[in-house]
């Protein structure tokens, strides 16, 4: 055996045993302490919105199309959305600005998707709304002087003649919201404002006894209050008969501030929880199924260099599924069919080395040339394939890189890892692990022509 | 030795009968739906929801509850057992109501019905269905171009290089028609609906399928310089055989990871696989019995040519 096939035999193994040990189903992460420095690092699947469940929303500038936009607000907008969706306490979410005017966001495992995009998308306007002496019932829809981008100005087209109201002031005074209960235990808002809001608070409150105050959040009335007796501390509360839910809502609303731009949804995708675990548990039993077949036909086909292509082939799967771990990859389930497919690839450039072996060793070649000559005369056409593949999988990422196709994407990505990583795993491995095999028979091994399928 | 490309005014006409079917579909879809193919929420917009129920349920029952408001113009499906039932609208309101309605839906379903899951539920805006659509045109120009320049590029030093350039174009038109042809039948016959997937299956298995019969044509082409006394019938015939194996052994590897899939994976790629596999069985029965025919059939017209009238030239018309 030549000192650089021992070299490459060493790389492997280690290799191997590193990828196993990242690959283990119940890799424990990285936790360590050295000196003050810790290292938290987790190891493991990174699991697509199809496999453990959840929503896919993605919002949208709810503005004129040819009417440009401001990357700045569309900026702050993302940030709150984003202030938002962590407030939901959502696991592992995604916020991500796509494009110009769009906001894709992700949330595993949610259950109540009406309520959430609810949270998301809307303004987060709040008013205090001078009423004067009309009580205004909640829910209803009004208008006020307050001129903002994002305004709902849908709801005029009603055609009654509408009043519009006095906004006294708005949420941006606000200081801190959070969630009460009150003596009998329903829960409301308790707020303080900010200096001058407090200031503006006091003087209304002052000389407007005994009007209402009503309080809007997004036009809608949550509530109005009486004005018993002046407020000067700019401390309040807001009660209104909702639910934990809506409050808790309300109040992620308000502490982030409204948004500067109105956004729509224009495209949502979920999955039921019981769909993804069901996926997960179908898409393992198919890969180790698929697996396995193609083992065990290599195995029979090919006999001695079969058994050594499926070793390769288990060095692919283990860094293959180390990579997924470590770059970390999103797993979906076209992702895990490219996965399964590039396993069909890595063996079909054993399969071109192989088939060119056994045509060498027919024509009584001895075993050293016959194995060198196939890789040699093999490698052009593993390139052409390999090279072909992954055009097509440059082709499908960008195609998946529109919003609508984004499922495709994780099958481009795993397929043209996979092919990647079966250039060396199907050429080097095995190339590697048949010199070792030849360095411990020897050429007496050529005798015994069964081994090869010859 | 069996030789393979003799009958091949045979395998023509299995070709016949394999496209032409899907062609006359196609052209029924294009009058009946407005395209040749049934084009799913992704191209089109609309909503997608497949819910789940305990028990089997009866079309019939569950309806009229969908039907109300929002649903109006709902076509429902049951999938397997009964339990499964897909209800796909075209969207005429926003995303947002929808999922309010799809929440409202659900609630009225329990009570009515009994209990039930939501398995999916997609919403895809006009807008997003669009720019999809433009996207997947790219991306279908994008490969023909790559496939166009790879085989330019495999057969750049070959003599009549232009006849196996086309052969492999030939070869890729008749895999992607049978395809199209099979997404239109079933669209007609089962409602099946071509997604994002269906384009995706449908690219990849092109580009193993040109690879494919590449293979064969460079094993012709290696073959004909080393044997130049043979006809070249025997050649190709010879080159076919040898090719054989690895073509074989790769699909087949290929085919069995699939069809693990199909029969034990999740259910929702089970049309994506189930396209990919039947691309790929075409994809190796065309380059035996398609393109490498069409090849022979068209070098030797030209033998014929030379053969059969030899010594006559062309006389300047009296």
């Amino acid at each position: 055996m030549r000192q650089r096939d021992v070299r490459l035999l060493i790389l492997i193994v280690v290799i191997t045993t590193v990828a196993g040990w990242v690959a283990w189903p119940t890799n424990p992460g990285i936790h360590l302490r050295v000196g003050d420095k810790t290292i938290d690092q987790d190891i493991k699947v990174h699991q697509g919105l199809d496999l453990q469940g959840g929503m896919q929303v993605l919002l949208e500038a709810d503005l004129p199309a040819d009417q440009t936009i401001d990357p700045d607000s569309m900026n702050n907008a993302r940030a709150i959305v984003e202030n938002r969706v962590n407030g939901l306490g959502v696991t592992e979410p995604v916020v991500q600005a796509v494009g110009g005017r769009r906001i894709l966001v992700e949330l595993p495992g949610i259950s109540d998707p009406e309520e959430a995009i609810a949270t998301l998308r809307e303004t987060g306007l709040m008013e205090w709304i001078d009423a004067g002496s009309t009580y205004l019932e909640p829910g209803t829809r009004v208008k006020t002087d307050v001129v903002t981008g994002s305004n709902e100005s849908a709801e005029a087209s009603e055609g009654e003649a509408e009043t519009v109201y006095h906004t006294v002031l708005t949420g941006q005074h606000l200081k801190r919201a959070e969630v009460a209960f009150d003596q009998q235990g329903f829960p409301e808002i308790s707020f303080e404002l900010d200096q001058e809001g407090a200031q503006i608070f006091a003087d209304f409150t002052a000389n407007n006894r005994g009007r209402f105050l009503a309080i809007a959040l997004d036009g809608e009335i949550i509530s109005s209050p009486r004005i018993n007796d002046p407020i000067p501390d700019g401390m309040g509360r807001i009660t209104g008969g909702f639910t934990v839910e809506e409050a808790r809502n309300m109040v992620v609303q308000l502490r982030y501030g409204s948004l500067p731009i109105a956004l729509k949804v224009v495209d949502t995708r979920e999955v039921g929880p019981t769909l993804g675990e069901d996926s997960v548990n179908k898409s393992v039993r198919a890969g180790a199924i698929g697996l396995g077949i193609v083992l065990l036909f290599m195995l029979i086909y090919y006999r001695a260099p079969g058994l050594v292509a499926d070793a390769a082939l288990i060095v692919y799967a283990l860094v293959t599924l180390a990579l997924f771990k470590l770059i970390p990859i999103t797993l979906t389930l076209p992702g895990i069919a490219g996965f399964l497919l590039s396993v069909g690839m890595a063996v079909d450039a054993n399969i071109l080395i192989f088939e060119r072996m056994r045509e060498e060793l027919r024509q009584g070649k001895p075993l050293q040339r016959a194995i060198d000559a196939g890789f040699r005369r093999a490698w052009t056409s593993i390139l052409d394939s390999n090279i072909s593949t992954w055009i097509t999988c440059g082709i499908l990422w960008i195609f998946g890189n529109s919003f609508g196709a984004s499922i495709v994407k994780g099958f481009a990505i795993t397929l043209g890892l996979g092919v990647l990583v079966s250039m060396f795993t199907a050429v080097i491995v095995t190339r590697t692990f048949l010199h070792a095999a030849f360095a411990a028979g020897g050429e007496k091994l050529r005798e015994k022509t069964w081994l090869f399928g010859v | 030795m069996f030789n393979l490309v003799q009958k091949r005014r045979w395998y023509f006409l299995i070709s016949a009968i394999l496209i032409i079917p899907g062609i006359v579909a196609m052209i029924y879809s294009t009058i009946a739906l407005g395209s040749p193919v049934r084009l799913g929420i992704d191209f089109t917009g609309g909503s997608l929801l497949e819910l789940q129920f305990e028990q089997p349920v009866e079309l019939a029952d569950i309806r009229p509850i969908i039907h109300e408001g929002v649903f109006a113009d709902a076509t429902i499906q049951t999938v397997g057992d009964h339990r499964n039932v897909v209800i796909r609208t075209s969207l005429n309101v926003g995303a947002q109501e929808a999922v309010a309605a799809k929440e409202a839906l659900k609630t009225r379903l329990a009570e009515e019905i009994g209990p039930v899951t939501e398995m999916r539920f997609d919403s895809v805006g006009p807008s997003i269905g669009r720019e999809t659509t433009r996207a997947a045109l790219v991306a279908i120009l994008a490969t023909s171009g790559a496939i166009l320049i790879f085989i330019a590029i495999a057969f750049r030093r070959v003599p009549n290089a232009f006849r196996y350039g086309v052969c492999a174009v030939a070869k890729m038109l008749h895999d992607v028609l049978f395809l199209l042809g099979v997404a239109s039948i079933l669209g007609l016959v089962a409602g099946w609906e071509v997604d994002s997937l269906f384009l995706t299956a449908v690219l990849t298995v092109i580009g193993f399928s040109v690879q494919d019969v590449i293979v064969v044509f460079d094993r012709i082409r290696e073959n004909v310089n080393r044997r130049r006394g043979e006809p070249f019938e025997t050649i190709v015939n010879r080159s076919l055989l040898e090719t054989l194996h690895r073509s074989l052994a790769t699909q087949l590897n290929a085919i069995f990871v699939m069809v693990a899939i199909i029969f034990f994976g999740g259910v929702t790629i089970r049309n994506f696989l189930a396209i990919m596999l039947i691309g790929m069985i075409t994809g190796t029965y065309s380059s035996i019995f398609f393109a490498v025919p069409l090849l022979v059939t068209w070098q030797q017209r030209e033998l014929k040519r030379l053969v059969g009238r030899p010594g006559v030239k062309r006389a300047p018309a009296a």
